[in-house]
Formats: C-alpha cells, sequence, structure tokens
C-alpha cells in the first residue's frame, strides 16, 4: 500500500446554511483547493446522509464535481449513516493507497434544517431496526438515555459528569469561528441553579437538553493524496496513518453486554495498529460526542481510560485543552454541530488543524498525533482514523 | 362648541396591576431581568426593534413588523389596555413580550420577540407575559396564536394549548388557541422559572437604560436559497429573488 497524506482541508461553519446542498459541499472543497494549492483531482467523494430524503436530491456527487468544475474526474457518494464522513475518507485512502488515484477530493454535506426538528429526529431514527426498534418509536435520544441509564447504574457516572462535557464542549466551541453554539454555558445555569430544570429539562432522561448535539448543516472537506504529490505542495506532512472499521449488531438490546461498545473498541484497534501507536501516543482526539455520555464510554472503549473511568478522567481536567488528552477541541459534536454526513470529514478537518498548528486559540501544544471516532448508528458501524505529522 | 378629539380617540384609562419585576439565572449563568415598561421606553425599544423588520428568517419580518406597529400605537395610545414586558441582560434588551386584555376575564396574547436567540430568553419571557394574565391580573384564559414554527412548538405543543377555533385572534384573524388557568398551572412547576424581589443593584441596572442588543438575529446571508423556496408556500423566498434581480437590474 502507497502511503497517503491529508494536503488540503476545507469547512464551512455548522449551522443553519441557507444555500443548495450541492453549495455546501462544494465551499469547503473549494478552501480545501485552495489551501492545497490545486486545481484538478483524480477522483471526488462526497459523504452525505439525508439528501435524497430531506433535500429532494439524488446524484449529489455528479452535481458537486460540476458545481467544482472539476468534471471529467470520477464521483461518487457514500452514505453510511452518521458515520458517511468518515468512511468517505476511508474510501479516499484505499483509492490512493491502492494505487488506483493520486489525489482524491473527499467532501461531505448535510442541510438537515432543510425541514423541522421533528422530521430530523425521525430521519436520524430511521437507521434504527425498522421492525424491532423504529415501530416502537425508538429515536437516538431515546436509545443514549437508556444506554446512559445502564451506564450511570454500572459505573458510577452522574448527571453531573454529563454536564461537565458539555460545559467543556461548549468552552471549546467558543474558541472556534466555525461551531454551531457559541453559548458559555455553566454547571450553575445548567445543573445548579433554582431555574436550571426548565433552562436544561429532559429530553429522554436522563439525558437533558444540554446533553444533546444541535441540529446541523454543513460540510468540510479533505483532500487525499500519495506522499510524493505532497511533498511537491510545501505544506506540513500529515499522514493517514490508521484506518479502522467495525459493526455491531444492528439492535442494542440484542448485544451481549449493552454498555460495551465493540464496534468502537474494534475500529479503534485496528486504526492504532496500522499506524503503529497505541491510545497513549495520541495528542488530541475528536470523539463522536452526539450525546455527552457518548465522549465519556467512548474515551475508555478507544483506551484513553480503563473501562468506567473516563468520568473520573473528566472529572480531573485530562481531556480540556492543556490535559493529558484533550478531546474535542472543535467543540465535538455537542457544540460544534452534528451535520450527520459532514461530522467525520469535520472531525479529519479539526485533527488536521491541530497537527499544522492552526488551531489557533483552541491548540494543543506541540500536537504530532491525532484521533477520530466517527460513530454510526448506535454504535453499529464506526470508523475510526488516526493521523501523524511527519516533519 | 370645542371637542378635544384627541380625548375620544383615546383608549379608556382602565387600571391594570402592575408587573412585579423578577429575574432569573439562565444555562449561561447570566441573570436576566424580566420588567414592565412604559410608555417612556417605548422610543428606545422601537430603535431596537426596526432592523428585525428586515430580517427574512423565522418570521422574524412579520412579527417585527407587528410588533412595531403594536408598540406605537401603545406609544400614541390607540390599543386599549396593552402591555410591554421586557427581558434585559446586563441592561441589554433580550427579549419584548405584549399582550392585552379583552376583557376582565380573558387576555389577548400579541408577540414574543428574542433579541437574543437561544438560553430559552423567549420562552422565559413568554410564561412570565403567561403568569401576569393568570396570576397578576387574574385572568382566565389568554388566547394566543403563533405566527412562526418555532412559536407553535414553544406555545401550542409545549404548553398543549386548547383549541378555541371560534375565536378570531386579533393578530391577522386567525383561529385562536387558549392557555388556560388549568394549563397554565400544568406547567407552572416545568416552564415558569423566576425569583422576586429582585436584587436592587440588579433591578437599577436594568432600570437604568435599555441598551441595545449586542448579538441579535440577522438576515440571511443569502437570500436564494433556492432549494428552500421549493418548500416555501408563502412564496417570499421566490419574491425576494425577484426584488434582488430587479436591485440588480
Amino acid at each position: 500500500m502507497r502511503e497517503v497524506y491529508v494536503v488540503g482541508t476545507g469547512i464551512t461553519s455548522f449551522t443553519r446554511l441557507e444555500y443548495p446542498l450541492s453549495e455546501i459541499a462544494a465551499y469547503p472543497a473549494m478552501m480545501a483547493l485552495k489551501d492545497a494549492g490545486l486545481s484538478k483531482v483524480d477522483h471526488v467523494y462526497v459523504a452525505n446522509m439525508g439528501s435524497a430524503r430531506l433535500n429532494h436530491q439524488t446524484g449529489l456527487a455528479s452535481a458537486v464535481v460540476d458545481t467544482l468544475s472539476l468534471t471529467p474526474a470520477g464521483a461518487e457518494a457514500i452514505e453510511n449513516g452518521p458515520a458517511s464522513g468518515a468512511s468517505a475518507i476511508k474510501q479516499g485512502f484505499m483509492a490512493v493507497a491502492s494505487g488506483l488515484h493520486d489525489v482524491v477530493l473527499v467532501t461531505s454535506a448535510e442541510r438537515l434544517r432543510e425541514v423541522n426538528n421533528l422530521e430530523d429526529t425521525d430521519f436520524v431514527a430511521t437507521l434504527s431496526h425498522p421492525l424491532a426498534e423504529y415501530v416502537y418509536g425508538v429515536t437516538l435520544p431515546s436509545q443514549a438515555a437508556m444506554f446512559a441509564r445502564l451506564y450511570m447504574q454500572k459505573y458510577g457516572v452522574t448527571e453531573r459528569h454529563l454536564a461537565m462535557v458539555a460545559v467543556k464542549n461548549h468552552d471549546n466551541a467558543l474558541l472556534n469561528f466555525f461551531a454551531h453554539l457559541h453559548e458559555k454555558i455553566t454547571l450553575e445555569g445548567i445543573l445548579d441553579s433554582p431555574e436550571a430544570m426548565t433552562n436544561n429539562p429532559y429530553v429522554s432522561e436522563p439525558l437533558r437538553f444540554y446533553d444533546c448535539c444541535p441540529v446541523s448543516d454543513g460540510g468540510a472537506c479533505v483532500i487525499l493524496a500519495t506522499a510524493e504529490v505532497a511533498k511537491k505542495l510545501k505544506k506540513p506532512m500529515i499522514r493517514l496513518a490508521g484506518v479502522g472499521q467495525a459493526t455491531d449488531t444492528h439492535c442494542l438490546h440484542e448485544r451481549a453486554e449493552p454498555t460495551d461498545l465493540l464496534a468502537v473498541r474494534g475500529a479503534a484497534a485496528q486504526a492504532f495498529k496500522m499506524a503503529g501507536i497505541t491510545p497513549a501516543d495520541v495528542d488530541v482526539a475528536e470523539l463522536h460526542d452526539a450525546f455527552t455520555i457518548l465522549e465519556i464510554v467512548e474515551s475508555e472503549e478507544v483506551g484513553f481510560f480503563k473501562k468506567g473511568e473516563g468520568h473520573l478522567a473528566l472529572e480531573r481536567g485530562e481531556t480540556r485543552i492543556g490535559g493529558k488528552i484533550p478531546i474535542n477541541t472543535s467543540g465535538g459534536l455537542k457544540a460544534k454541530g452534528h451535520p450527520t454526513g459532514a461530522t467525520g470529514v469535520g472531525q479529519a478537518h479539526e485533527i488536521v488543524l491541530q497537527l499544522r498548528g492552526e488551531a489557533e486559540k483552541r491548540q494543543v501544544k506541540d500536537a504530532k498525533i491525532g484521533f477520530t471516532c466517527n460513530f454510526g448508528g448506535f454504535g453499529n458501524n464506526v470508523v475510526c482514523l488516526t493521523f501523524i505529522r511527519e516533519d | 362648541m370645542s371637542t378635544d378629539v384627541e380625548k375620544i380617540l383615546r383608549p379608556i384609562d382602565n387600571p391594570i396591576p402592575p408587573f412585579p419585576p423578577k429575574y432569573m439565572k439562565l444555562a449561561s449563568g447570566d441573570e436576566m431581568v424580566i420588567r414592565q415598561v412604559g410608555r417612556e421606553d417605548i422610543p428606545d425599544i422601537l430603535r431596537y426593534v426596526e432592523p428585525l423588520i428586515h430580517v427574512e428568517r423565522d418570521y422574524y419580518d412579520i412579527v417585527a413588523v407587528r410588533l412595531y406597529s403594536e408598540l406605537l400605537a401603545y406609544y400614541r395610545y390607540r390599543v386599549q389596555d396593552e402591555y410591554v414586558l421586557v427581558a434585559q441582560i446586563d441592561g441589554e434588551l433580550a427579549a419584548v413580550v405584549n399582550g392585552r386584555l379583552l376583557s376582565k376575564e380573558v387576555g389577548m396574547s400579541y408577540h414574543t420577540v428574542a433579541l437574543r436567540r437561544g438560553l430559552r430568553v423567549g420562552a422565559h419571557a413568554f410564561a412570565a407575559k403567561m403568569e401576569y394574565h393568570i396570576d397578576i391580573i387574574g385572568q382566565k384564559e389568554v388566547l394566543i396564536v403563533a405566527e412562526s414554527p418555532i412559536g407553535f412548538r414553544r406555545w401550542m405543543i409545549e404548553y398543549g394549548l386548547e383549541k378555541r377555533f371560534h375565536m378570531a385572534h386579533e393578530l391577522g384573524g386567525v383561529p385562536s388557541w387558549s392557555l388556560t388557568k388549568a394549563l397554565f398551572d400544568q406547567a407552572r412547576d416545568t416552564l415558569v422559572v423566576g425569583r422576586r424581589p429582585v436584587p436592587p443593584p440588579l433591578l437599577e441596572k436594568a432600570k437604568a437604560t435599555i441598551l441595545p442588543p449586542s448579538d441579535p438575529p440577522t438576515p440571511p446571508t443569502d437570500l436564494l436559497a433556492a432549494t428552500r423556496s421549493l418548500y416555501d408556500s408563502t412564496g417570499t423566498a421566490l419574491m425576494s429573488q425577484r426584488w434582488k434581480q430587479e436591485r440588480k437590474g
């Protein structure tokens, strides 16, 4: 296999975007092309989850490649639920690593806010099992709440720990121009004050409003290339060093131990092994915190902390910027936002900035190794990536 | 014989119990004061509401233009039994709510406009308005409509409002919904917050001056919003496109 490098990256704000989906994919791609100093690519992958259903648009990749005037490059869309972004990067990685292409553009777009929140919640719930879950009214917040309740009982995680994740990630998002929520929150305001229950009501107990990610539009892009191309472009050499993917049962209730996220564990292990590193080597990570409980659990499953001790590390401040392993410096899905199909590429964008030293006020000092975990379904299809700065 | 026409045109001066100011802590940790304002404060508020008339997003345009007219009518003595409450954070105008008394027992809710988005600012202000009608004035019900999906979600769904479709609401003559005292009692524990009395320094700061909002809603960056127009039954996006093209022409 050839080695694969990230030579360009771009992103839109994750917020409500009032322009067509193909442009949401095109703008970050234009930024990435400019960032890389390229005007042509061999192939385009477009990560997206809901264009046909939410935006009345199919054949998105064809629209995007033409919008970018990149024809006759090949183009296709990748849909793998909320893990579409990292899946598309994986496809791009394979295309370059295999020798099929030298330069691949992986862009992404989601426009969830074309419809209202109720329709979005229903749309995302369609990734659950249609007969065993969806028909009974299961939504992602309700699934995450049942998972959280079990986890809290078993490992002593409390609502305060969940709120601490939210406060940390909102703080980080304040440092990120592209984040959806530029909204300072405090433990007092969302947990301790007489008004806290109204400010931060239960969405699905024990998860409250500020434990859930916002519904975002957005797009992000990375350009992948061979070492030969990367060297010519004079950017810091960021190697996509490890790619891992694993699946788990479609239904949460069929798992032997529902509090174990085996797909996260498996995907992370593969991504570390391929890169030849261990979790202890990672300087900065973006984990898929669609719900605050997930940041804590994923931080354990990928190996940063022992099982059941993620919340203790959070208490010690180890996951803050300046801590032992800063997690979700971008604000995470929780506060940077979650444009489902674009989220995984957005995570990669943040890691690339961190490894280049371009993350401005949220920069992790001397970051050389970064990691992302993009979580599809309720942990039934997970893609993890490791990035290493080489120079 | 001389006639004072202005006296005839003006509404009857009915005494309405004042809204006792209250305050609450927001998710941000900021303290927000909600208080009643008089006519002397209206010119400042109008200045801050006017820019929202041009925000074609989340129905700010129609809500702001109607609120503007209601505030102006109140200022010029052309509405019967209207009141205005404001929410302020550090003196800044965060929300405006208003309404009037249709009768002794029935209230007519007019508008709720959040100039500071997020943090449930608008929801807290709306709850204070309902508290004014039901608890302070002692009315049996308040007639309500929503002009935006956000409003529909916040009022009709969150409070579980009852239909009063046989009664036309003063905002556009559309069918009314009703918040009864019983519904308000049900919502009291979860949706209605606030502490009294307001600490004097906090209240004095709010009363000293109504500062402009530092981060008010802004117009969308691109009115074309092409795909959105396909689903816009009001046709406003298409109208905007045309106007934009005409301006360019």
